[in-house]
């Protein structure tokens, strides 16, 4: 009786593990068989347009729905000027967010609440960013535009481009880089710290030498994903980009940061409602594969830096 | 455990019961184009108070109207820019555009005090081309003596998704214009040759409303809604016509084409204003598809009569331009021509 109770005992906790376990594979499977999905169909879907245009695509400036030619060139550029304008601007305020919660107030109100703070940011949805533009950068930007007119007769008042976008997408990407950096500035093990103290370096200096080396590759690990925000970043963008597929004539000229331009994300979430021409919406998917493609260089190129960089603090 | 599978199995199968009892004949299912949604709202509730027949419309875009109907998901599919001969040919069967209501583009534009201007048919095409792009240009300055024009720039606003606004837009530059016809063309989207683009009618709107000395279209409805200036447009016959329901409406009353498909953009009518566009409702002729029963073809033709009919007292509380008489007439031909098994389903 009792071992048949311990018996059955058994097989209902082997049964369970069995599902759990279960449950575990199917969704690793699954994962990985949407990756597989979509590198499979969005190749299919966009084989119209990677057969007629091949990868001159890329290069090719053009995007006439009427006449049927497309080419990805302005949305490319537009994407990444946007999201490097975006990086350089963010990296000096999220290490100081992160240097200032991790390294001078680790703990205390001011620091709980500017860290709920920063991570409240991440968290505002995209169209609230998008509002914030129109409504408070957009005026700036025009008012600053119509002063600059007189000097340079190329910038026009147009208040959305480059430079909004740009700014916008700023805001959005520190809470990425700036608490991915925070917590790796706070395992900085406190012995590599205390050593350095005592052996008479300031506070500046410990940050230089020590805290920012150590933790170097977490840092740049922070900076490469919100990289990978950036570039996909659609909504805010497609209400402030200016939404033009096409490229300033003179491509070097400082004047073209307040020219408006189109991304990737965008042309794409704009156009494929409508698009019903079998060509038009295969080279949008086109502009998506491209996407997805700089998007993964991109995070693998994160990783090996990070690979690179990173000081091993046993040593 | 037992318990709730059996009850969620049971609600599964209520839910479905009532599913299925939707899906019964007095419903109908549309889908479409976005520019006369409020309108067909409006109609459908007014339609099931009256004869308790439940119509169901998704404003999920023209295009996406056309796709549906040919993949038989919709009863009717409802769109701004008719199938092009093309379409037609690719489809399953025959399918039949009825004309429901008319809307017209308004050039809307943002001055110091926003005074009146109006636009000659050259000035208008060279600015959206690019080539007149100052507003204190001769040729604007000449036009509307009256006003003190600024010397700003003028800054082009554009629709940036896919839109029946633009296919209107463009058609009418299209027709103005050889040269926008050869470097720019007609479409839904098209290759801007200056200014930006803004989603929807609220995002060109706004920009228009943020920067001084811009320039763009709307849907009149819109403009008139929003209360934002509107400029007169010189048509065919060179008189200066402001954008409204009347003009809208005189625009159409042209000779049409038995089957409603007709650009009515640069309109001949003397009054009529030229920037404007039919929106059609779209069917199969032929309704006995798919095992489709013979109540549900009546009163899809039931509705399609009522709405070209009765149903035109909507449109002007809601700001669209009713069809002309001609066009009713024309309307009606083709709603008497749909068939269930071969047979007229209206005699």
């Amino acid at each position: 009786m009792g071992t048949k109770n311990t018996k059955r005992y058994k097989d209902r906790h082997e049964r369970k593990e069995m599902i759990f376990r279960g449950i575990l594979y199917l969704s690793s499977v699954g994962i990985l068989l949407l990756l597989i999905g979509f590198f499979v169909s969005l190749p299919l879907d966009a084989f119209e347009s990677i057969r007629k245009f091949g990868i001159g695509f890329a290069f090719t400036r053009i995007w006439d729905p009427v006449a049927g030619n497309f080419g990805a060139l302005v949305f490319i550029v537009g994407t990444l000027v946007t999201s490097c304008i975006a990086l350089v601007l963010s990296i000096p305020f999220s290490i100081s967010i992160a240097l200032f919660l991790g390294e001078y107030f680790r703990e205390g109100i001011v620091s709980t609440f500017l860290k709920s703070a920063v991570e409240l940011l991440a968290g505002i949805p995209s169209i609230i960013y998008g509002f914030w533009g129109i409504f408070v950068l957009v005026p700036i930007v025009i008012d600053l535009e119509m002063k600059l007119m007189v000097i340079n007769d190329r910038i026009l008042p147009y208040g959305v481009g480059i430079l909004t976008a740009s700014v916008v997408l700023t805001v959005m990407i520190i809470p990425y880089s700036a608490s991915i950096a925070r917590e790796v500035i706070t395992l900085v093990p406190t012995d590599l710290k205390e050593a350095a103290y005592s052996l008479g370096a300031t506070r500046f200096e410990v940050i230089r030498r020590v805290v920012l080396p150590a933790a170097r590759s977490g840092i740049i690990a922070g900076i490469v994903l919100s990289l990978g925000r950036a570039l996909g970043e659609t909504m805010a963008i497609t209400m402030l980009i200016g939404n033009a597929n096409r490229l300033p004539d003179k491509l070097l000229s400082l004047a073209n940061i307040f020219v408006p331009i189109n991304t990737m994300a965008s042309v794409i979430a704009n156009e494929f409602a409508e698009a019903t021409d079998s060509l038009h919406r295969s080279s949008l998917i086109y502009v998506g594969l491209l996407l997805f493609l700089i998007t993964m260089v991109i995070n693998i190129t994160g990783r090996y830096i990070i690979k690179k960089t990173s000081v091993s603090i046993d040593e | 455990m037992k318990r709730i599978f059996l009850m969620v199995c049971l609600a599964s199968l209520v839910v479905l019961l009532a599913g299925t009892g939707c899906v019964g004949e007095n419903k109908l299912l549309g889908a479409g184009a976005t520019f006369p949604q409020p309108l067909y709202s409006k109609m459908f509730d007014a339609y099931y108070n009256q004869f308790k027949i439940k119509i169901n419309y998704q404003g999920i875009g023209s295009g996406a109207g056309i796709e549906q109907l040919t993949k038989k998901t919709v009863d009717f599919g409802a769109t701004d820019s008719f199938m092009t001969d093309e379409d037609l040919k690719n489809a399953a069967a025959e399918i039949i555009h009825v004309p429901i209501a008319l809307g017209a583009v308004s050039v809307t534009y943002n001055l110091p005090t926003n005074p009146q201007i109006r636009l000659s048919r050259d000035i208008l095409a060279s600015i959206f081309l690019g080539t007149i792009s100052q507003w204190d240009d001769e040729a604007i300055a000449a036009l509307n003596a009256d006003i003190d024009l600024p010397a700003l720039p003028i800054t082009i606003v554009h629709r940036s998704d896919g839109s029946g606004t633009t296919a209107i837009f463009t058609e009418y530059l299209s027709k103005i214009s050889p040269e926008w016809a050869t470097t720019v063309g007609r479409g839904k989207e098209v290759s801007w040759p200056a200014g930006l683009g803004a989603k929807g009618n609220p995002g060109v709107a706004g920009q228009i409303k943020q920067i001084p000395g811009s320039i763009g279209y709307v849907e009149l409805i819109y403009a008139l809604e929003n209360e934002m200036p509107i400029a007169e447009i010189q048509n065919k016959k060179g008189n200066y016509v402001m954008p409204s329901l009347e003009s809208t409406k005189l625009s159409a009353d042209v000779p049409v084409p038995d089957d409603t498909r007709v650009l009515l953009a640069d309109t001949d009518s003397e009054q009529g204003y030229p920037i404007t566009g039919l929106t059609w409702v779209i069917v199969y002729r032929e309704q006995s598809y798919d095992g489709r029963s013979q109540d549900k073809a009546k009163s899809l033709v039931d509705l399609l009569w009522w709405m070209t009919h009765e149903g035109q007292d909507y449109c002007e509380p809601l700001k669209y331009a009713p069809i002309p008489e001609s066009v009713v007439d024309k309307a009606a031909k083709i709603i008497k021509s749909m068939t269930y098994e071969g047979v007229p389903i209206m005699q």
